[in-house]
């Protein structure tokens, strides 16, 4: 059993613990925020959940207290946690685009949680794409990668909107280090519509010496790999060549567990918080 | 009587009617012209403005920094513009080299409603002592007090004017009296407004927009623009000069240039064509005519039902790849 704790009880964290307490394996033992009228608080409360308002102050008064910590904070407080945690000797799963440590993904390189302190988990966009550009890059000479994703308003909170730019930059540095290509784009659309709309990705590929159905079975298997720990991840446009453009459409819905169903993109990097934790066990 | 200040956005919105392939030399040769004729901000760019050239929107024919460039060596009197768009441009890749490139006037745009997006780029901007515009797009998908909330939040970051598009040509005369009125009312910073011409109302509109205070006007020559086009500049500085506002623009050079431009610019002078009807009375973006045709001949479908689907599910600019997923859904599911 894996004792795990949760700094910030906001949306992600609260969300993130509903979703480890249906885990068998891995203990949420302490839930960190800031204000104990939270709701995030009140429903670990319900749920029996140790809680503390004392934020990072309680794991300096407690070292040790767990094998791994997930940080829902926001980049700059990150970046202080990050350097508590590393002199205690705690790993940390960074939910924030702080970018203390390197890039995860659990279809590609999930197991380096057991050797590294930190971890981060670039963006929404990044752990939606990465798995399948990875996957086509290996059945084809990638020359050019873009990846265009909507979200629902509703689900980017300010910090997102602030830091547009860096969503940006992240993603376009994870989609070259987990492909080779250094020729990529990253777009995102915030779409206010109501009812609200479902994190969507299209990814478009310019490519040389394209073997397709290389491609078409390693894109398959990756989604099938993918649902094993985002269960509503679809492929809703399968590869298709579009004036010598390679192109391909995923939707990504959540489980509705704190978060609404329609906010795939923040229930994915929860569901990816869990799945490297998996490699500790 | 009162000045209007025009923005010629012929070399920036044009490019969506030629699928961003202006050449270097057209602009060259359009910038001297506008120069010559007083004009006092020339956009210039890809169609969705710096950073978009895309696989999604379209590949421009030159980056950004060439039609810049160009455009900066042939403007002297008139001041050179972008259109920015955050979620496609950022500062470091962007804005930084645009600034380099020497543009006076940013124009930092967002949907409507999501004026948030763009604090980041304005304040930059705002404390570099750089101009700079705030613009709501697609704002028939909004409210009149939905816009102001915007356009206040864009005054807070820094924006020195606020421009109003009506992306998708969807407005009548009342729409735009009643939105400008209530922002030049509630704002402390010039209102200006964007017409797109799809029901045939783009200079009538942007007339009723300058009666009800905007200081602001945005024209194209010929209307070249995105979909059915925009004002024509060339119609737009008469009438307004009629209603006895003051421009200081040189209307003869304008409407000689009017003519040469389709030797060099404009292939083919924007109509309301049937499909740009459509996407207007359904409040989709103009720059979709050409991926909304292009999807229905993939899935032989007729563009009218496409255009009702893509109207029901509320699209904003920069949505062009679900235009052919939803069309090929909805092929299947008519079989």
């Amino acid at each position: 059993m894996i004792k795990a704790g949760i700094i910030g009880s906001g949306n992600i964290g609260t969300d993130l613990l509903l979703k480890l307490i249906k885990t068998d394996d891995i203990d949420p033992v302490i839930f960190a925020g800031r204000r104990s009228s939270s709701n995030g608080i009140s429903i670990a409360k319900k749920k029996g959940i140790n809680t503390t308002d004392k934020g990072i102050n309680f794991f300096i008064e407690n070292t040790n207290f767990c094998d791994i910590i997930y940080d829902c904070t926001n980049a700059l407080d990150a970046k202080y946690h990050a350097e508590i945690f590393k002199t205690q000797g705690v790993k940390v799963i960074d939910l924030t685009p702080a970018k203390v440590g390197d890039l995860c993904v659990p279809v590609i390189n999930s197991e380096i949680i057991k050797t590294k302190s930190n971890v981060n988990l670039i963006t929404c966009g990044g752990q939606a794409s990465t798995p399948l550009i990875n996957a086509i890059s290996k059945s084809c000479d990638l020359e050019y990668v873009e990846v265009v994703s909507q979200i629902a308003s509703d689900s980017a909170g300010m910090a997102t909107r602030l830091n547009i730019d860096n969503y940006i930059h992240t993603t376009e540095f994870a989609i070259s280090q987990f492909t080779g290509c250094n020729n990529c784009k990253v777009i995102l659309n915030l779409n206010p519509a109501i009812p609200q709309v479902d994190m969507q990705t299209t990814i478009f590929i310019k490519a040389k010496n394209i073997n397709y159905s290389k491609l078409n079975k390693s894109v398959y298997k990756t989604i099938k790999r993918l649902k094993e720990y985002v269960p509503n991840y679809e492929l809703t446009m399968p590869p298709t060549i579009n004036n010598e453009v390679l192109v391909l459409s995923i939707k990504v819905r959540g489980t509705g567990d704190y978060l609404p169903e329609y906010a795939g993109n923040l229930d994915i990097i929860n569901c990816a918080a869990i799945e490297i934790t998996k490699n500790l066990l | 009587m009162k000045k209007i200040i025009i923005t010629d956005s012929s070399l920036r919105d044009g490019n969506h009617s030629v699928s961003h392939s202006i050449e270097l030399s057209s602009i060259k040769k359009y910038c001297q012209a506008a120069d010559n004729a007083n004009i006092p901000i020339v956009e210039v760019g890809h169609g969705n403005g710096l950073g978009a050239s895309s696989l999604l929107i379209g590949k421009a024919s030159f980056s950004d920094h060439d039609m810049l460039k160009t455009a900066r060596e042939n403007l002297s009197n008139s001041k050179l513009g972008v259109h920015v768009i955050p979620g496609i441009a950022t500062i470091e890749k962007d804005i930084k080299p645009a600034i380099d490139s020497g543009v006076d006037v940013f124009r930092i745009a967002s949907h409507c409603t999501e004026a948030s997006v763009t604090k980041s780029h304005i304040e930059f901007l705002s404390k570099k002592n750089i101009e700079v515009f705030g613009v709501l797009m697609m704002t028939a998908l909004a409210s009149p007090e939905e816009l102001v909330q915007n356009a206040l939040e864009m005054q807070d970051y820094g924006a020195l004017s606020i421009i109003i598009m009506d992306s998708t040509g969807t407005y009548l005369p009342l729409d735009v009296e009643k939105r400008i009125k209530l922002l030049v009312d509630k704002l402390n910073i010039p209102v200006g407004f964007h017409a797109h011409n799809n029901l045939n109302y783009a200079v009538h509109n942007s007339v009723i927009a300058v009666q009800n205070g905007a200081t602001y006007i945005d024209a194209c020559i010929r209307g070249f623009g995105a979909g059915a086009g925009n004002a024509p500049i060339e119609i737009l500085i008469p009438v307004l000069d009629k209603f006895g506002y003051t421009l200081d623009i040189n209307f003869q050079k304008i409407i000689m240039e009017a003519d040469n431009v389709l030797n060099y610019l404009v292939p083919k002078v924007p109509v309301s064509a049937p499909v740009n009807i459509l996407t207007g009375l359904n409040k989709l973006f103009s720059g979709f005519e050409k991926p909304i045709i292009n999807a229905s001949k993939i899935n032989k479908l007729e563009y009218s039902s496409l255009i009702f689907e893509l109207g029901n599910r509320k699209l904003v600019a920069g949505q062009e790849d679900l235009i052919l997923e939803i069309a090929t859904n909805l092929k299947n599911n008519n079989e």
